[in-house]
């Protein structure tokens, strides 16, 4: 295993090297999310601590840390899914293409069709497949029977679920496996044509199969979503992300190249997370 | 500070590449006791002893393909276990050039010496001071002296090439029928020259280890 230095990754990219983090197209450069300043407290609880971060667009960012660090809550920050909780507070900016996240006018409806999210454990509603991802269309007032079956397909087709399910798309979605009920959720997401997906921990209660179908599906989204993940599975972060963020008792500790976090940390902290020395 | 299982198994690891150096700086001095000496039984031994070695090899390789798939190492743990794999096959590489020195104290037994080993005795201290440095900065996480290692090669070309010019210039040129006697230990110069590359190569994955810097054939990056 060699690791190119920050010299030589020019000459090897301009001979069509390509690594997670190079050889991808030029949107990568184009910044997606970017977080300035951002505290974020549960009542006196100061849970995030001045985070500053970009996320460029097309990218998968993994947040890594140990239980109670604050990934989660940040996960929830990007579609103000923190607000269903009673007294909360947050300072600093959030914005996403440009547009703050927090501004007054700005519909949380519509962040949320534009910011999609899975959680980890499997949710579906109690309805059949079809119309589990039928249902954000149908909510946000789409009648077109035609136009909503072609979204469904492509949904599920996105999801990698298609091949498995298009015969059974009227059966209750219960009666799909547990890895199945996630991709479906995540077709359910892709239903509304977002356009970054939040992940949390999408695959913690998945076998390694369905495990494995997930991270491929993330490597497949990513060329079209900007993926945010979190994982306490530091083997599945480094798999699937092209950037990695170290977050630790609410503060952003590290946040680099996914091969630069777990290859050559710059912080002690963040090898002996990173290595389990502890956690 | 969490205690690891991990940590015993990279003691382990650790204590099985000093046994296989151990065992290979032990055949080079035998190797180069034998030229000088031409001492046909001990090359001999050097000979059959390469394949305790090669063993050594095969089960560090194996410790280490079972750490990678059991533990996924990360960080400092993924450098030094990808260091001690290389270290490994270099340790491997040189009790080879071992054995070719060894063949080649065979092939000049009983006939005497072309000439005076004592530029070659230079260049097999050399060889030997370079193979311990780089093990022991393997040892002490000792960027200096990984980065001295690394140095020193320039020296070892220069007398493996002096040696060779005065094989071919003051023998071979002069006197056809030295030639046979000649050519042994121009290859031995050759080989005791690769065993200082090998070392320089440990150092290189050294270096790599403490600073996950990869300076291999970009020593100007030093």
């Amino acid at each position: 295993m060699t690791i190119a230095t920050e010299k030589n990754k020019v000459q090897l990219k301009s001979i069509g090297f390509s690594d997670r983090a190079y050889g991808r197209s030029v949107e990568e450069n184009k910044i997606k999310i970017v977080v300035e300043d951002f505290n974020f407290f549960y009542g006196k609880t100061h849970a995030l601590k001045n985070i500053n971060m970009k996320i460029r667009s097309n990218a998968v960012v993994g947040i890594i840390g140990p239980s109670g660090c604050g990934k989660s809550t940040f996960l929830r920050c990007f579609n103000r899914m923190n607000d269903t909780i009673n007294n909360i507070r947050y300072q600093g900016d959030i914005s996403v293409d440009g547009n703050n996240i927090f501004d007054k006018d700005l519909d949380v409806v519509d962040l949320r069709r534009n910011v999609g999210m899975v959680f980890q454990k499997s949710n579906p509603f109690p309805k059949s497949i079809f119309e589990n991802v039928a249902y954000g269309l149908k909510i946000n007032g789409i009648n077109d029977k035609d136009f909503i079956q072609e979204r469904v397909e492509k949904s599920l087709k996105d999801a990698a679920l298609w091949s498995e399910i298009k015969d059974r798309l009227n059966e209750s979605a219960f009666s799909l496996s547990g890895g199945q009920q996630q991709r479906l959720c995540i077709a359910r997401a892709l239903a509304v044509e977002p356009e970054i997906l939040l992940l949390d921990e999408p695959a913690s209660a998945l076998d390694p199969i369905a495990t494995g179908k997930i991270e491929e599906l993330i490597h497949e989204l990513k060329k079209k979503y900007t993926i945010v993940i979190v994982t306490h599975n530091m083997q599945q972060a480094a798999r699937v992300s092209d950037y990695t963020a170290f977050f630790m008792l609410g503060e952003l500790v590290e946040y680099d190249f996914t091969n630069k976090i777990f290859t050559n940390p710059l912080k002690k902290i963040t090898e002996d997370y990173v290595t389990g020395r502890f956690g | 500070m969490m205690k690891r299982y991990l940590d015993d198994e990279l003691k382990q690891l650790n204590i099985n590449i000093l046994k296989m150096a151990a065992m290979v700086e032990e055949a080079i001095h035998r190797s180069v006791e034998a030229l000088r000496k031409q001492d046909k039984k001990e090359a001999l031994s050097v000979i059959k002893n390469d394949q305790k070695i090669d063993d050594m090899e095969v089960a560090i390789e194996e410790e280490v393909i079972d750490l990678f798939a059991l533990f996924q190492p990360l960080a400092c743990d993924l450098r030094f276990i990808t260091t001690g794999m290389h270290i490994n096959t270099e340790l491997e590489r040189i009790a080879d050039l071992t054995v070719n020195i060894s063949q080649r104290v065979l092939d000049l037994a009983d006939q005497p010496l072309v000439k005076p080993v004592n530029d070659i005795d230079k260049l097999a201290n050399q060889a030997k001071v370079m193979v311990k440095n780089s093990i022991d900065s393997f040892v002490n996480r000792d960027q200096e002296l990984a980065k001295e290692v690394i140095f020193s090669d320039k020296e070892s070309n220069r007398l493996r090439t002096s040696i060779i010019r005065e094989l071919i210039d003051d023998y071979m040129m002069k006197d056809s029928s030295s030639i046979p006697k000649a050519v042994p230990l121009l290859l031995v110069a050759r080989d005791l020259e690769r065993i200082c590359d090998h070392a320089a190569s440990i150092a290189e994955d050294v270096i790599y280890m403490i600073q996950a810097k990869v300076i291999k054939h970009h020593r100007e990056l030093l």
